[in-house]
């Protein structure tokens, strides 16, 4: 189980931006550590964010994500105080689930 | 001489549009860094360093929530703009990093070695303790004024030695911190370089450490940024916590008094 996630949600005009900030490492499995073995593909693979037990956002992720990734994206519908929960998986079969209230 | 007058034209119009990439180029990062500001990676430091701070480790098992920071026991609110300062129970002027390692090891009974481990960070194989501390205290004195003490004899004696240290030129390149930082419009590749001898570039610089170095995936601490300023300087290592180290912060922590402190920054 990866560190926890910073899940911040909050009402824009008739829309909810939602903005997660995730801690992984997202090794590509391009790199090789100082002894020249290859550091072995590490990354988020699936992420989901749930709203009122209905799929807002559902992601297949692959190497190009960066390091400690940054996602930000909006739906419809939403008020304050509902709950929006998001959950990724990567390619170990780790995962982390985090929730927050939309403000 | 004809010849020669024409070159120096040519050279005239050759710099000109470089001076121009550059300082578009320097507006561009800045754009870079506002559009990561959102989102900065260092808030997750700053969760963990919460979380260290409040939970009880070591063999006594207590938590850092009695740790004296300058402001009483277990105030952190702000405590980061009056670092480093003079410790009456060390006996020593102390950076937050140097000030955590006493708590650690006073406190929760780490040993000195224990308490030092990793201070810079070096991914999930190698994580920091004392860097994710750093960035939950640098967080809770966003937007306090710098207001470093010079009132004790010793924080005194500690800028002084900064000072010195700022301007001394030795190692194989004969390079002082001075001779980056010391002059208007430096710049090391395409990177403006701040002029930290005045007080407007030493605000600029210090109120932005620790920040998220995007090229590296790491939190880096502003002990870590003058660890790294003496390798590119060629100089011998700066050792963790020692009163070089804390020498050097004292005088450039003191000549950003003043300004609002921003930390954790992000940058490239």
């Amino acid at each position: 189980m990866g560190d926890p996630m910073k899940i911040r949600a909050a009402i824009v005009g008739d829309e909810t931006e939602v903005k997660v900030l995730m801690s992984h490492e997202m090794e590509t499995g391009q790199r090789k550590n100082a002894k020249g073995q290859v550091i072995p593909a590490w990354f988020i693979q699936n992420v989901t964010v749930v709203w009122k037990d209905k799929t807002v956002l559902s992601a297949q992720w692959g190497t190009a994500v960066s390091k400690n990734p940054f996602l930000s994206f909006r739906f419809k519908g939403g008020a304050k105080g509902d709950k929006v929960i998001v959950t990724w998986v990567d390619n170990r079969g780790d995962r982390r689930t985090d929730e927050a209230l939309i403000a | 001489m004809t010849g020669v007058r024409s070159l120096g034209v040519v050279l005239a119009l050759a710099i000109a549009p470089a001076a121009l990439a550059q300082s578009s180029t320097a507006d561009e990062i800045a754009k870079y860094r506002a559009a990561l500001q959102d989102g900065n990676p260092a808030e997750l430091w700053e969760i963990r360093g919460e979380g260290l701070w409040k939970a009880p480790r070591g063999p006594k098992q207590v938590s850092l929530e009695r740790c004296d920071l300058g402001l009483g026991p277990g105030v952190v609110k702000g405590a980061y703009a009056r670092l480093p300062r003079y410790f009456a129970d060390a006996d020593r002027v102390q950076d937050l990093e140097s000030r955590l390692v006493w708590c650690m090891v006073t406190l929760q009974g780490f040993t000195p070695a224990e308490a030092r481990k990793n201070p810079f960070g070096n991914g999930s194989a190698a994580r920091s303790d004392l860097e994710a501390l750093t960035a939950y205290v640098a967080s809770e004195a966003k937007g306090v004024k710098m207001d470093v003490p010079l009132d004790h004899p010793r924080e005194l004696a500690a800028y002084r030695v900064g000072e010195k240290l700022f301007y001394y030129r030795g190692g194989t390149h004969d390079f002082a911190c001075a001779t980056c930082h010391g002059e208007e419009g430096k710049r090391i590749r395409l990177q403006d370089l701040p002029d930290l001898a005045t007080a407007e570039g030493a605000r600029a610089a210090y109120t932005t450490w620790p920040a998220y170095r995007v090229s590296q995936g790491e939190l880096r601490t502003f002990e870590w940024r003058l660890y790294d300023c003496f390798r590119q300087q060629r100089f011998p290592e700066l050792v963790f916590g020692s009163d070089a180290a804390i020498a050097l912060t004292v005088f450039l922590a003191r000549n950003a008094n003043g300004a609002p402190f921003s930390a954790p920054g992000i940058k490239r």
